[in-house]
């Protein structure tokens, strides 16, 4: 089971929380996964596989992060690096803690 | 798969799209790559314009490059580009700054989702106007003055790097700084007018390299729109895709709607389509033959063998083509002088290909294809003799045709 020890050191991202897509952020289906585009940073980022799109765009409707992961069938060989990639879109503005209302 | 491998196979939609909104231009830059100014009676119009930027929302395309041309002297320059704001297209203009006064500069401070980049050509009014024309330098300098006093957010200055003002880098920068503006150098291809300058304005091997230690040495605080890629064969690689994006994650619309694979690729061969057939433009970027074939795996024909191959991937195709090299042969500044060897090796009688759409000033009208002149007689009409009757009020009366 991962946790957030595996996560990069300095990151506050916390697979323990709900998280969402910003609202500033739109997500372009293309054949390797989905381009980002941030309207606020205006920077273009990318999600290499079609099933980080399907976890990111699901973010929302989970309590955390790691049942948005079990939701999407993600491989547990693979969690700690969806969980590296999710904490650098944490980091990067893609993805955000949502507060404590809108948590279901 | 690697994601460059994917963007070699193209995408849905482009990443990078440049929009030329028109021909016109105030100035005549020696190494225009549209050939651009007079405006063509043909261009898109403003209902036109807005369908495409319609179009593009659709297709999720989140920024466009517009250029021209210069674009602000499109009277509905402004309306199109608060259009495309207003419809999730960002914008991203290239300008001479020639209309960018107090005024323009504080509407655009205050407008979100704008990019500006103001062209400058030299460091110094010497070596810019040399290239861009007299006064340049000052109205390059005016706009940056007055965008830096509206407290607009880091507008872009745009260098097409030359042999002239390679050694001005640090200058640039400090400029740059000055304005509180961001930095962003180009490669000098021989599209357009500029094939009529290349050999004497490409910059020399030894100033590649400067070049290319300059930019490692600062990484990404200095954009290059990823167009020295070809310089990656040095050693390490430049930030960026590096890759040759033509019709892959590219293209170029241009004034009267042409598409083409790449904004330095203004020629028959590289022509997708136009965005006023039935499909649009994204009928031309997802259906055409032209991209579909660019879209194929490169096989890097005589390059293939060079160690360097992944670095560079064979360089540019609108500079190897517009110099008369094969496309899958090296780039003609390829780092390892195997280009300068191919341009030594042309045959004296090789011909170079030339675009076939030139609106410079000096050019032909509507040049796509130009009109043969037509030879015109003046001759004079001998004097009139007596009416045939006086009351013949056939306008033909006493017509004698001159033969």
């Amino acid at each position: 089971m991962s946790t957030s020890q595996e996560v990069r050191a300095g990151s506050s991202f916390d697979p323990a929380r709900g998280y969402r897509c910003s609202p500033s952020v739109a997500l372009r289906p293309e054949p390797f996964g989905a381009l980002v585009y941030h309207f606020g940073t205006r920077r273009l980022s990318f999600l290499k596989t079609p099933q980080l799109v399907t976890v990111v765009s699901g973010l929302a409707e989970h309590p955390d992060v790691h049942s948005a992961l079990d939701a999407a069938d993600v491989d547990p060989a693979q969690r700690p690096a969806y969980l590296r990639a999710l904490a650098g879109l944490a980091d990067n503005g893609t993805i955000e803690p949502r507060s404590a209302e809108e948590r279901t | 798969m690697k994601l460059v491998d994917h963007f070699q196979y193209g995408l849905n939609s482009p990443i990078c799209l440049t929009w030329e909104l028109t021909y016109a231009c105030n100035l005549a830059c020696v190494h225009c790559l549209s050939s651009s100014g007079r405006r063509d009676p043909r261009e898109l119009t403003t209902a036109e314009a807005k369908s495409v930027i319609d179009e593009l929302q659709r297709m999720q395309v989140f920024y466009v490059n517009i250029g021209g041309g210069e674009p602000t002297v499109r009277p509905d320059f402004w309306e199109l580009l608060d259009y495309a704001i207003g419809h999730q297209v960002g914008v991203k203009f290239s300008t001479n700054g020639i209309k960018l006064d107090k005024k323009r500069a504080a509407q655009l401070a205050a407008t979100d989702y704008v990019d500006i980049q103001i062209s400058l050509d030299g460091a110094t009014s010497e070596v810019n106007d040399f290239v861009r024309g007299p006064g340049s330098y000052d109205t390059a300098m005016r706009a940056l003055e007055n965008l830096a006093e509206a407290g607009f957010g880091q507008p872009k200055i745009s260098v097409v790097m030359t042999r002239q003002n390679v050694d001005q880098l640090d200058e640039f920068k400090a400029i740059a700084d000055k304005f509180g503006a961001q930095l962003r150098i180009t490669r000098l291809r021989p599209s357009g007018r500029g094939a009529d300058v290349w050999d004497e304005l490409h910059p020399t091997a030894a100033q590649q390299r400067t070049l290319y230690d300059w930019l490692v040495a600062r990484g990404e605080g200095v954009l290059t729109g990823d167009s020295f890629f070809h310089l990656s064969a040095y050693g390490q690689a430049l930030p960026g895709l590096n890759l040759c994006g033509a019709g892959r994650v590219v293209c170029l619309i241009d004034p009267v709607g042409d598409v083409y694979a790449c904004p330095f690729a203004i020629h028959e061969n590289f022509l997708a389509g136009n965005v006023r057939s039935p499909g649009g433009f994204e009928g031309v970027w997802r259906d055409s033959a032209l991209f579909a074939d660019l879209r194929k795996p490169q096989t890097g024909g005589a390059c293939a063998s060079c160690s360097f191959f992944d670095s560079c991937q064979g360089g540019c195709m609108a500079a190897k083509f517009f110099t008369g090299l094969p496309l899958d042969g090296p780039d003609p500044e390829c780092v390892r002088g195997f280009g300068e060897q191919a341009l030594a090796a042309r045959a004296d009688d090789a011909a170079i290909p030339k675009s076939d759409v030139d609106h410079s000033r000096s050019a032909p009208r509507n040049s796509r294809k130009p009109k043969a002149p037509v030879p015109l007689t003046l001759t004079v009409r001998p004097p009139a003799g007596k009416p045939d009757r006086a009351c013949d009020e056939s306008p033909l009366a006493g017509f004698a045709p001159l033969v």
